[in-house]
């Protein structure tokens, strides 16, 4: 393999998760939350040293990250800002923030800008249908939310 | 056997008590039409055309994922499950493009077969075809995401029963594609270019790549001076793409259809694979009577070679340095046949009739397949190209008579011919090494120990006091068990447990290879390894060593096995390959 795996190193902590995990059944799925967790994202380097640990294929691993929507197999931006689509906020015009934030930023959805700061990401329901339409950046959680907060919300994170 | 009495449609009927409905309904003479289902693989049900109901319930079950059990009724065929399957049918072709005519799976396709038995007319779902691109990357079959109705087949296949895990499921709902991991090509993927996917594809979505208009252009080149050569596996199953039974020998029909169609010289594999065993043979007994790794391992299956290569790293000193029949065939007729007819080998254009996907891939794999000075092999065609062909060019290949392969590189012994089917290398091998050590030719050369269909088989043969211990594998993915033996023997610092291992990567052998006429199952695995087992029992000559044409070109030629020239034409070399080259 030319990314190897000594091009990626596990923190401690999530080496002993997959040893721990290692023979359990379900193991994968848990494992590559942790993964995401330390990462982000599921960098291709680290599924393919998955792969080796636990020894699965790693067509098993692109199946499962490719199937559930919460696996990122790109590394987000600093700021990854959820645009609810939820059906509330969805009637509530959830995909015309993201028409905006896309116009604003110059990204499409699950694309990074250039410095790396922002990403877009639509989500399902993130259970605050009484704020639709809703956004989420980190843990802040922005309810309520029409075209012209955008450039302002943005710029709070813009440090 | 255990059995249960069942009624389907009314009517009680007793079956084997591990049959799923799909077999009982079939051991009463009735189809229940499916897609994704496929008996050399773990029923899955994802097509949903296989729907049953189930009397005095109102439930409806799939046909192949549920198991028999005593006293069940089943209800097969009514309106209600006709007009539910028809509209599966629909659903399926509302996602598949409509150009059956220009689609290489043409009059063989399932789904055509299911949307004119069902008298699809209408089209009353929106279209909404994929956009993915074809993946043309290996030399040896292309994918055609477009086409694919995601029964699943080719996963399935690739994963349990070659265990190489190339292909996988990707994505979710109407982005559902089959594909490598991390948008990789196939070529950068782990596949071993078996083709078992293209085999077991109900459907256009992955087939061999076509190169029949290579063989046209060569043919009617005068420049060119073509040769050609036939697997042992292709003459006990071509037959069946012209309606007849398979495992019908037509080895003299093929010889004759090859030079109708222009070839100018038709050699046999089966030579070849004569001169394979007087090569390989002579190493083992070298490794079993004066030292050398042990077990020694078959290499004349290209896909195994690959998956070893990239799997079994670690197996590469035990792997026998004899190229592939092909390959040996393809180096004598640009050195030897050229030599000997006074032919500039530049203007010979040598062909090869395989039942196999990876030969395409096997005649550019590394720099000993150009040992003559040239490209050895310039073409590889599978059967269903060569049917193609002889069906295109007006051949009435039933109506053939049988000629006879010319000299001096095409006479064949029954040991040759095994080649073909699992366990048959092994055998071939064993009835020259007998000689080899002893002088004389086994006293029954059949050797049954090691014959069947059992994925892995293992024996014991008797050299005149020398206990050989052989282990014959079939199906890549049934190859770990034996293999992990030996590592954990090698580890102990014990004796390893086999001395000659035989692998071949498809099920059943050559004869169920990836480019052998669709449809393939283990019936008709049986009967095509009966048909080449009658080709050996009908032979004069049963052993390599005895084949004259053998005995004269290391007379006239190679010298002796393993003498330098030998080396240098028909033996290779083998490198570490990464599972994932990017």
């Amino acid at each position: 393999m030319t990314v190897t795996n000594e091009d990626i190193s596990f923190s401690p902590d999530l080496t002993d998760f997959i040893a721990e995990w290692k023979e359990k059944p379900g193991n994968l799925i848990m494992i590559l939350h942790k993964v995401q967790e330390e990462f982000g994202y599921i960098p291709r380097a680290a599924a393919d040293k998955v792969a080796v640990l636990i020894d699965v294929p790693l067509a098993k691993i692109y199946g499962v990250i490719t199937f559930y929507h919460f696996f990122k197999l790109e590394k987000p931006g600093v700021h990854n800002i959820q645009v609810c689509l939820g059906t509330a906020c969805y009637m509530k015009g959830g995909s015309n923030i993201i028409d905006e934030l896309q116009s604003l930023l110059g990204i499409s959805v699950n694309e990074v800008t250039a410095d790396g700061k922002f990403s877009i990401e639509g989500v399902r329901c993130v259970g605050c249908c009484g704020l639709a339409p809703v956004l989420v950046i980190g843990n802040e959680v922005f309810g309520k939310v029409t075209k012209d907060q955008l450039p302002g919300i943005i710029a709070g994170f813009n440090d | 056997m255990e059995t249960v009495n069942i009624k389907i449609n009314g009517q009680p009927v007793q079956v084997p008590a591990d049959y799923n409905v799909l077999q009982a309904a079939k051991r009463m003479n009735i189809n229940i039409p499916n897609l994704c289902y496929h008996p050399d693989l773990p029923a899955w049900a994802a097509c949903g055309i296989c729907v049953v109901k189930m009397e005095n319930s109102p439930k409806m079950v799939r046909a192949c994922a549920t198991p028999v059990s005593e006293g069940m009724g089943i209800i097969t065929h009514d309106p209600e499950l006709h007009a539910i399957r028809k509209t599966v049918i629909e659903l399926i072709l509302s996602t598949h493009p409509d150009d059956c005519l220009k689609c290489g799976r043409n009059g063989s396709c399932e789904l055509q077969k299911l949307a004119a038995d069902y008298g699809i007319r209408e089209q009353p779902y929106e279209i909404r075809l994929q956009d993915i691109p074809r993946d043309e990357s290996t030399p040896s079959i292309i994918l055609n995401p477009e086409k694919c109705i995601k029964c699943g087949r080719c996963a399935q296949v690739c994963q349990k029963l070659q265990g190489v895990w190339a292909l996988e499921f990707v994505g979710r709902g109407d982005e559902t594609r089959i594909a490598p991991a991390a948008n990789l090509s196939l070529d950068d993927s782990p596949c071993i270019k078996c083709g078992q996917c293209s085999a077991h594809c109900p459907v256009g979505a992955i087939f061999e790549r076509d190169e029949t208009e290579m063989f046209l252009n060569a043919v009617n080149d005068p420049e060119k001076h073509v040769v050609a050569q036939i697997a042992p596996a292709v003459r006990v199953a071509i037959g069946e793409a012209f309606e007849m039974e398979p495992g019908t020998i037509c080895t003299g029909q093929t010889y004759a259809a090859l030079r109708r169609l222009g070839v100018d010289t038709v050699f046999d594999t089966n030579f070849a694979a004569d001169l394979t065993i007087m090569e390989e043979a002579s190493e083992f007994v070298i490794r079993l009577t004066k030292g050398g790794e042990l077990p020694q391992i078959t290499s004349c299956c290209p896909a195994w070679t690959d998956y070893m290569e990239k799997f079994y790293t670690d197996m590469i000193p035990n792997f026998s340095t004899a190229k592939s029949p092909m390959m040996m065939q393809g180096a004598m007729t640009k050195t030897y046949y050229a030599e000997k007819n006074g032919i500039d080998p530049k203007n010979i254009y040598s062909v090869a009739i395989m039942p196999c996907t990876a030969k395409k891939f096997e005649i550019t794999r590394d720099e000993n397949m150009f040992s003559s000075g040239h490209q050895d092999m310039d073409l590889v065609l599978t059967t269903r190209e060569l049917s193609r062909l002889i069906k295109a060019n007006g051949i009435d290949f039933m109506s053939l008579p049988e000629e006879e392969a010319d000299s001096l590189i095409g006479a064949y012994s029954g040991a040759g011919t095994l080649f073909g089917n699992t366990g048959g290398v092994m055998e071939a091998a064993l009835r020259t090494a007998y000689n080899l050590v002893t002088g004389e030719n086994m006293e029954d050369v059949n050797v049954h120990v090691i014959r069947g269909m059992d994925g892995i088989r293992k024996g014991e043969v008797d050299i005149k006091g020398t206990k050989v211990k052989v282990a014959v594998a079939h199906g890549m993915a049934n190859v770990s068990e034996i293999l992990e033996e030996v590592r954990e023997a090698r580890k102990n610092n014990e004796e390893p447990p086999y001395h000659f291992i035989e692998v071949m990567a498809c099920r059943g052998g050559c004869i169920a290879g990836g480019g052998q006429p669709y449809s393939t199952t283990d019936n008709i695995r049986d009967k095509r390894i009966a048909g080449l087992y009658k080709d050996d029992a009908m032979s004069v000559v049963r052993c390599s060593h005895d084949n004259p044409e053998i005995k004269y070109i290391y007379q006239d030629f190679l010298d002796k096995p393993l003498s330098e020239k030998s080396h240098h034409l028909l033996h290779t070399t083998y490198q570490y390959r990464p599972i994932y080259k990017k």
